[in-house]
């Protein structure tokens, strides 16, 4: 039956959250032949819909409902109930993001064996590896139009990357480029090129950037098999004695609760929202919550080592013009613990507007060389970094007593930063400056760590149901028909930025789900 | 790092949800704000008030290209929320007659008629913390930062679609990196 579907369609397979995860993978299963609704709680904004102004464009866009925060990190003090800079729309955080497209190296799947037992780390293996993920990242990079594959020429680069790629160059660095975006350097798939618009995070108003909203979901609906239900907030899935799931429930655009059936659910919401749905489908089978046995539901959060470096120079250059991430030094991606901390880090250009640079820059900090800093805005190159962190037990999401509009409880993140994220953190701000000053730099800003863009972890991927939420295609070891499809899968959070891998495993995933279905097993 | 207590935690809240937002800065050479350029404003705070808390407000991000009317447009920001609100307002009032008194204690004058920078600052010292503080600190990081007048003086040029990005108008026009 086509789109749109009846709420008492108990054949459609429901799928939480329309990013990275849940976008593609509604896509996808819609190209196959399977009914699909998407339940998103954001609205949909189209490319023209979207603003050149980083406030306005975060008051349309950005996840803004209420979280707390608590644990040493630095963003508990700065930004305490906004701890995650992800969005609420259709098309998920992929609206806002940069497009940086990298590939998990082979040793980074396989974290515990590779970097031994690291006090106060709860590491595991995933279960699968790169030999098995390979065929996947290449559709995944074909689909995405990523440049450097596929034959896709690499963007030309910006002030900001020539900045860097000189001052890497100096140092020694090698694997210095324009990156592997999901930007299109040429038209393809009817999108055009980039015009160096320089707004990335605000959603790209030329359409050169790949997203959910602008490919995937577009492509689902001309199926006729895809239904993507905006301004649709799920609060419980629901299940039957037997354990499976059968539907969930959810608060739409005027607060009413719906009730949407379901052969399979999927759970796409981005790793803080996807544990709290799960912690908050608890009954009396699933005291813990839905899928728990393992008590993981929740924990080993990952947001990567990150901070920035801006180098301030006595001539302009203009960051801000052009792609946002235009480059990257992969130098430092490789696990070598002589450097006294175990996995890698990228350093990536990226550059804030005025209106971001004053709320990010040294958040509380004021005066006059705060002001004098300001006033170079013009003159600085920036970079950010972005390496492993460690996943622990005690990073979670857990459920706090005050509730939501919908009287949801709302989520607490937890954080203390590991020696290792620290070590990691002092060892790429220390580079990040080299790299500047050896094109002379008069000095460099160590910008402590944004709200997290990338969060990661919270229903990992385990062989063994004890030791993780789900197995090798994200399916819950406890409930057969209950999938996790997004970032919150990740047994561990390498170097790379996680979209490719999303996107990757939600192919995987559909073609699992798909050939499950057709044996009539699912 | 300034700790931000729930007053604060509730405000910023408050300007993120409206999609505006958080702080800025100035410093006339002498750092002092002259004259009123805000008079036109309704006011709901006493006029010393308004002009103690523009006189913060460039204290705490002192930018000599700045004129004062911007750090006014910033705390009129503030006033407005005064307006409809007895109690922000008498926070508001209570504060800023309290930096005045500390202000007359140490130099005889109201706080914006120091005519140090510095002894400025340091009293601004003893309160950064205080919620009040953080709260008109806060403030100015949309309410001055974001104001688009400002933004040639920063050499940000703000929106790009509209002309086409910068393709063809300097993404790559850096001349002095080998
Ligand atoms: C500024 C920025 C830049 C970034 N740059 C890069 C980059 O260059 N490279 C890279 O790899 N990654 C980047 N990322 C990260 C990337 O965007 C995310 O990792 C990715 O989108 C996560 O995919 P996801 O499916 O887990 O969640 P999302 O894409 O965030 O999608 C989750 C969706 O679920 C919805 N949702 C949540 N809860 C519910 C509910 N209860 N009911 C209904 N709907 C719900 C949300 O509204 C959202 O639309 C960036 C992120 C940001 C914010
Ligand atoms: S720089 Fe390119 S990708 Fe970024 S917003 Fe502009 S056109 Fe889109």
């Amino acid at each position: 039956m086509p789109a749109p579907f009846d709420h008492n369609d108990s054949n459609v397979v429901v799928i939480v959250g329309s990013g990275a995860g849940g976008g593609t993978l509604g896509s996808e299963l819609a190209q196959k032949g399977i009914d699909v609704v998407i339940l998103e709680a954001g609205s949909r904004h189209e490319t023209w819909d979207f603003i050149n102004d980083e406030w306005d464009s975060f008051g349309q866009l950005a996840w803004k409902d209420k979280r707390m925060t608590s644990g040493d990190w630095q963003v508990a003090k700065d930004f305490p109930n906004l701890p995650a800079w992800i969005v609420k729309s259709v098309g998920g955080s992929t609206v806002h993001w940069a497009g940086a497209s990298l590939r998990f190296q082979e040793h980074e799947f396989k974290a515990r064996t590779n970097y031994g037992e690291v006090e106060g780390a709860n590491l595991l293996d995933w279960p699968i590896d790169l030999a098995e993920m390979e065929p996947w990242y290449a559709k995944a990079e074909d689909r995405m139009g990523v440049t450097r594959t596929n034959g896709i020429p690499g963007l030309p680069g910006n002030n900001n990357f020539k900045v860097l790629e000189a001052g890497a160059k100096k140092i020694g660095y090698k694997e210095v480029h324009t990156g592997r975006m999901a930007i299109n350097s040429e038209p393809r798939d009817d999108r055009a090129s980039c015009m160096q618009i320089g707004f990335c995070f605000q959603g790209c108003k030329s359409g050169a950037k790949w997203s959910t909203l602008v490919s995937e979901i577009p492509k689902g609906e001309a199926t006729g098999r895809l239904e993507v239900r905006p301004d649709s907030h799920v609060m419980r899935i629901e299940h039957d004695d037997s354990g499976k799931v059968t539907g969930v429930v959810y608060a739409d655009a005027e607060g009413r609760e719906q009730r949407q059936k379901a052969r399979v659910v999927c759970v796409a919401g981005n790793s803080i929202e996807s544990p709290r749905l799960l912690l908050n489908s608890n009954s009396s089978m699933f005291p813990d919550g839905l899928a728990n046995s393992s008590g993981q539901v929740g924990r080993n959060y990952m947001r990567h080592t990150t901070g920035s470096v801006y180098g301030v120079f006595d001539k302009p250059v203009h960051m801000y013009r052009g792609t946002t991430m235009a480059g990257i030094v992969q130098d430092e991606a490789k696990h070598d613990d002589s450097r006294g901390f175990v996995g890698g880090y990228e350093l990536e250009t990226l550059s804030l507007g005025l209106p971001f640079m004053a709320a990010f820059l040294m958040p509380g900090d004021w005066g006059r060389d705060f002001a004098a800093d300001m006033e170079q805005y013009r003159n600085m190159a920036g970079l950010w970094i972005v390496g492993e962190d460690m996943p622990r037990e005690d990073n979670r999401i857990t459920l706090a007593d005050e509730t939501d509009e919908y009287g949801m409880p709302i989520p607490n993140v937890n954080f203390d930063d590991h020696p290792n994220d620290t070590a990691m953190r002092d060892h790429a701000y220390k580079q990040g400056s080299a790299i500047y000053d050896a094109v002379g730099a008069m000095r460099t800003i160590h910008t402590p760590p944004y709200p997290s863009t990338h969060n990661l972890g919270t229903n990992r991927m385990s062989e063994r149901p004890e030791d993780g939420v789900v197995n090798r295609f994200g399916q819950a070891h406890d409930v057969p028909n209950l999938f996790v499809s997004d970032g919150s899968q990740f047994t561990t959070g390498a170097a790379e930025n996680p979209t490719l891998t999303i996107v990757s495993l939600a192919l995987r995933q559909a073609d699992h789900i798909a050939n499950r279905m057709g044996k009539g097993e699912l | 790092m300034a700790l931000r207590d729930d007053t604060l935690v509730q405000n910023r809240r408050g300007f993120l949800k409206s999609g505006a937002g958080l702080l800025a800065m100035t410093i006339m050479p002498s750092g002092l704000i002259v004259g009123n350029a805000w008079a036109q404003m309704p006011q709901s705070t006493d006029p010393d008030t308004f002009k103690t808390l523009v006189q913060m407000s460039r204290d705490c991000y002192p930018h000599a290209q700045i004129e004062d009317k911007y750090y006014a447009n910033a705390v009129n920001i503030l006033d407005e929320a005064a307006r409809s609100s007895e109690e922000e307002l008498a926070f508001l009032e209570d504060n800023c007659a309290k930096l005045d008194k500390a202000a007359m204690d140490a130099h005889g004058v109201r706080y914006s008629e120091i005519p140090s920078d510095d002894d400025r600052t340091a009293l601004l010292k003893l309160i950064e913390t205080d919620p009040f503080f953080q709260k008109v600190r806060g403030n100015l990081v949309v309410g001055l930062y974001n104001q688009k007048e400002l933004w040639p003086v920063f050499g940000y040029e703000g929106a790009s679609a509209d002309k086409g990005g910068y393709m063809d108008r300097g993404f790559n026009d850096i001349d002095w990196i080998s």
